[in-house]
């Protein structure tokens, strides 16, 4: 299980890096935490020509207050969201999604940029950005531009980024205290990918009142309105294309969040 | 609490080297020139090799069986009458047989190159119908393995002692079908072989992550044809073993006969990888089995046909039907049982080779059993533990032969599940149950007892390539009154090198620090078969102490003469020979024999200060420790999750050397067990292809799956053994898949709902609760109709 031989470049900038994405007649891949791409190479399941490696890039490591809302560059790690970086009520939400992820050792490396861009499909922040109305920020040669997190994972492990584009930043709206959120990760046991996620996230200060439902195999599915915990059929676009074990597995995450969420204890 | 000797919870004197990460194991070893090799394997569970394709630029750097001159297949032969050997060639030849097996080996400076070699190299295969499924592979007309012999059974064997009229007549009787899984062993270190050929002492010398260094050598010298005395088989420090290390692996011959050939030093690293979906596998049982009993619970007559799926090939040395041969020889359990019959295959299939893993068949014949203990239970509507104590062989009749000629040594058992039951507070578990909580509440039980220590009277009748007859140990005072002690076993994490020293503190006195131990090596150590079947407290234990005897004794007469005192009036005490006129250190006698032997007495024993002595139990069929585990569970009838709310263990060990370590090896045995109840598992599609290739998918227990275990010691000594210890190595993994099973089957049964296979996983838990659903709808919609 060792790589294929390739070319490691490690940008100062961002510039410095799309600059380099720009050459189309190789293939390149972007390496961030490198907790999904390493273990993909040695395996050799990606045999890339050139590792950009955009960890030294002080400008993604960066997470500021930006208007109404929070601005999270993407080399920023999940353990620094874990360890609290963010305040408020979106960064208790932020703090229990990025414990969930694997184990602290991979906490300590793996980003969110990565993981978004990565699209895993049982990955938690693509589901927990889309719960949330996260931006994408994205830089590519014609410059900057925005997506919202909806249009931004297109499939298992398929986004909407352009092979010369970087993600530099995530934005997220900052929660009022009158926010109420739950996120339930159902997995073999902690530190493993999930086998469902359900989300809700109600604010009334911001009028999100928002489902989420990951880990389908396919990209996360979002409706706008929060389930009561009676009416399964209701629900259906949520569990669309799921069955069997799939089905019960993801009907039970929602059961678990519904109840966080009536019982307060988020 | 002894401080000192045997008793005497020291901490691991290895632990230093460990815990700084300063061992060495197999990957810390390089050589000057050493190459690295990578394998191709067969992407395919059955088909013909047509031919292997090497681009021209790697001829020199890829080696398939046609350069292998000379070099004989793996075999793997049992005594017993009818068993049907398998020749593993150790790079395929004509057939491949399993989906792993090995095809070519490439060489290059690094692993990376030899694995880019190793992308260029393509097989032509014509596949042919595999068979995956051991059931399947039993029937006539199933695709065959082993084309020469007619069927695919290594062995069927045959347990009778006459059980029809109890099953026509018993008033209980329960039949089930259980299956426990396909699973990998996964030790922190994965098999690794280094090899080089010395000039200077015109040996091969194998450094390899093994439990049996004197095992492997054989096996080496058989397929290489080399003498024995032209290999030194190292294996230094190891991760683990759990009888993951205890074969004889193509990789060892195939980067030995390199080693040879290259006149380069040569090594093999297995990745996680391939020790998941190609090196060798474990358990996988299936049993179909009658449990017959009266109305209070006692037992009539046990009646099981076991199969075994032991895959492809027959595993040096414990050969493919050590598993299914031990069912039929352990199923009656700690039990009085007047009838008995059993039914074993050992089933070839295109699936790798299985190799004991630890608790061997026990931890499948453990579930099988007390799964049918819990079901006549609740068919009587008793306690578990009420119709086990009805069954229970009771301490007055110990020694106990049981219905297979099983020598049970000592213990008592009644009492080791009473506490059981007191520990895990049955009662509150029952009081909790009715309060219809959202998740459902379960306990359950599993004793067992574990025969460990097997000597020459259980193996002679098996007839294996190896044989465990007396063991050894050297001991040697060194001039400055240390102790060198050197035994034939491997210490892959037991603590040997610890409880070893312990036993030579016991008998000479001297500071556990002063004690080395080395063991692993057959350039430096009495021959052994090596660690395994929990054999090396009992027999290497035995070992040490009898040289450490003869050495107090010789020590003694040198220290009565520099006294000026006879041998009768001296002992031996906190490393001083004491005489009522004095008294002289140990490490001075022992510089006194080296460096002034002008002082000794005239008539001293010239063999000196060094021995290898043998040791031979009391009773070579082993000691038998036994454990009662006790689980409480909660499952979440949602999502079919399971989760021990409670855990306890009753364990008698005998005397234990070192009861901090005796905990120890408990627990990890029972992390491992839970492991096998709710988590691992190797599958396979139709085609053979192995469906966990990463730990993410074949899922481990972790900190927090495990929960904090109690563990409660009984100390009942063996008649047998030096110290009156027994070997429990095993039993932690052995009593802990019945326990957690028959725990999740008693909170099922409140909906109606029954798990039959291991691991219990999220999808079985719900599919039990569905059919029970169902039928139970069934029979609503039959009463309204």
């Amino acid at each position: 299980m060792k790589a294929v031989n390739f070319d490691f470049y490690q940008p100062a900038s961002v510039e410095e890096a799309v600059d380099r994405l720009s050459d189309r007649t190789i293939f390149t891949k972007i390496l961030s935490g490198g907790q999904s791409l390493c273990p993909m190479m040695n395996f050799r399941l990606v045999r890339p020509d050139l590792v950009v490696d955009i960890s030294r890039i002080e400008t993604l490591q960066q997470i500021n207050p930006i208007g109404d809302g929070i601005r999270i560059g993407s080399g920023v790690t999940h353990s620094r969201l874990e360890d609290g970086e963010v305040n408020g009520k979106t960064g208790a939400y932020l703090r229990k999604v990025a414990s969930g992820i694997a184990y602290r050792a991979v906490r300590t490396r793996g980003t969110m940029g990565g993981s978004v861009a990565h699209a895993d499909p049982s990955a938690d922040w693509p589901a927990a950005l889309l719960a949330v109305g996260a931006q994408m920020e994205v830089i590519g040669p014609n410059g900057t531009r925005t997506i919202s997190a909806g249009e931004f994972v297109l499939g298992p492990y398929t986004t909407a980024l352009d092979d010369d584009e970087l993600l530099v930043a995530i934005h997220l709206p900052k929660l009022s205290k009158r926010a109420r959120w739950a996120y339930v990760k159902q997995s073999r046991k902690p530190g493993e990918f999930a086998q469902a996620i359900a989300v809700f996230v109600e604010d009334e200060i911001l009028g999100i009142k928002r489902t989420v439902v990951g880990a389908n195999h396919m990209c996360p599915v979002v409706i706008e309105a929060i389930w009561d915990g009676e009416d399964v059929p209701s629900m259906g676009s949520l569990l669309s294309g799921l069955n069997g074990y799939d089905y019960k597995v993801h009907l039970a995450a929602l059961r678990k969040a519904e109840k966080g969420l009536r019982d307060g204890l988020c | 609490m002894n401080q000192k000797g045997v008793g005497a919870s020291i901490t691991r004197k290895e632990d230093d080297r460990f815990l700084r990460g300063r061992g060495q194991f197999v990957g810390d070893i390089k050589l000057a020139r050493m190459l690295d090799a990578a394998f191709v394997r067969s992407p395919v569970a059955h088909g013909s090799l047509k031919s292997i394709d090497i681009p021209n630029s790697f001829k020199n750097s890829v080696f398939t069986s046609n350069d292998l001159n000379n070099v004989k297949p793996i075999r793997a032969v049992s005594g017993l009458h009818g068993f049907k050997a398998s020749e593993q060639p150790v790079l395929a030849e004509e057939k491949v047989r399993w989906a792993g097996e090995l095809l070519a080996v490439c060489v290059a400076e690094t692993r990376a190159l030899a694995e880019d070699i190793a992308d260029e190299v393509f097989a032509e295969i014509d596949e042919l119908n595999p068979v995956i499924e051991m059931l399947e592979a039993r029937q006539v007309g199933s695709p065959l393995v082993h084309e020469d012999w007619g069927d695919n059974i290594f062995l069927e064997t045959n347990v009778d002692t006459g059980v029809e009229d109890a099953i026509a007549t018993a008033p209980i009787k329960v039949t089930r079908r259980l299956r426990m899984s396909r699973q990998c062993m996964a030790p922190l270190e994965g098999r690794g072989v280094l090899a080089e050929w010395n000039e200077r002492t015109n040996q091969l010398v194998v450094y390899t992550a093994t439990q049996l260094p004197h095992i492997i050598r054989t096996g080496l010298s058989e397929c290489l044809g080399l003498e024995e005395t032209s290999i030194r088989v190292i294996a230094p420090d190891i991760g683990g073993g759990f009888g993951y290390k205890g074969l004889l692996l193509a990789e060892e011959v195939i980067i030995s006969w390199l080693a040879i050939h290259l006149r380069r030093p040569v090594r093999w690293l297995e990745d996680r990888r391939e020790a998941l979906t190609a090196s060798a596998n474990c358990r996988e049982h299936f049993y179909d089995i009658t449990l017959c009993a009266d109305e209070r619970g006692k037992f009539l007559a046990l009646d099981a046909e076991v199969t075994v799926d032991a895959g492809a090939y027959s595993a040096y040395p414990f050969t493919a039907c050590l598993e299914a041969a031990q069912v039929a020889s352990i199923l009656p359990g700690p039990y009085n049982l007047p009838a008995y019959r059993c039914k074993t295959w050992s089933v070839a299939t295109n699936k790798s080779p299985i190799v004991p893993y630890r608790g061997v068949a026990r931890a499948g014949v453990c579930y099988a059993l007390e799964f049918m203990v819990d079901l006549v239970a609740k068919t009587i509507d008793r306690e578990p533990t009420d119709v086990r104590l009805e069954n229970l062989i009771a301490p007055e009749q110990m020694p106990f032969e049981n219905i297979v000629k099983k020598h049970f040594d000592s213990g008592d058992y009644p009492t080791c599940i009473k506490r059981a039951a007191k520990a895990i507070n049955i009662e509150g578990v029952r009081a909790r149950q009715q309060t219809k909580e959202e998740n459902l509440i379960g306990v359950g039980f599993g004793i067992f007892n574990e025969q460990a220590a097997h000597g020459t009277a259980v193996y002679s009748s098996w007839g294996i390539p190896m044989m465990p007859g007396y063991e050894q140990a050297f001991a040697r005072f060194t001039p400055d009154g240390g102790l060198e002690v050197r035994v034939g076993i491997q210490c892959h994490g037991q603590g040997s090198e610890t409880t070893l020293a312990q036993v030579a503190q016991e008998i000479l006195t001297i500071d556990i620090e002063n004690v080395s131990v080395t063991h692993g090596d057959t350039g430096l150590t009495p021959y052994s078969t090596g660690t395994w079947g929990s054999r090396v407290m009992v027999m290497a234990g035995g070992a040490v102490a009898a040289a450490c005897e003869i050495l107090c004794e010789r020590i003694q007469i040198i220290g009565a003469h520099l006294l000026q005192t006879e041998l009768i009036h001296t002992e031996v005490k906190e490393g001083y020979i004491v005489a009522p006129g004095g008294q002289i250190k140990i490490e001075e006698v022992a510089r006194t024999w080296y460096r002034r032997p002008q002082d000794l007495p005239t008539d001293v024993n010239p063999q000196g200060l060094e021995v290898t002595a043998g040791y031979k139990a009391g009773r070579d069929d082993g000691t038998f420790s036994y454990a009662a585990h006790a689980a409480v569970v909660a499952i979440d009838p949602n999502s079919g999750c399971v989760e021990i709310l409670d855990y306890c263990i009753v364990e008698d060990g005998g005397v234990l050397v070192n009861p901090m370590i005796a905990d120890g090896q408990v627990l990890g045995g029972a992390a491992q067990g839970i492991g096998t109840a709710l988590y691992e598992e190797m599958p396979f599609d139709d085609n053979g292809q192995p469906l966990a290739g990463t730990l993410a998918e074949y899922i481990l227990p972790g900190a927090t799956e495990v929960p904090d275990i109690t563990i409660d010691h009984m100390e009942t000594p063996s008649p047998y053994s030096r110290f009156g210890q027994k070997g429990i190595g095993e039993g932690g993994a052995i009593g802990s898949v019945a326990a957690v099973c028959n725990a999740v089957n008693d909170a099922l049964s409140q909906i109606g709902a029954e798990v039959r296979d291991t691991p219990i996983t999220p999808v079985r838990v719900l599919a039990a609760i569905d059919s029970a659903t169902s039928v139970l709808k069934d029979s609503e919609d039959l009463e309204s109709s």
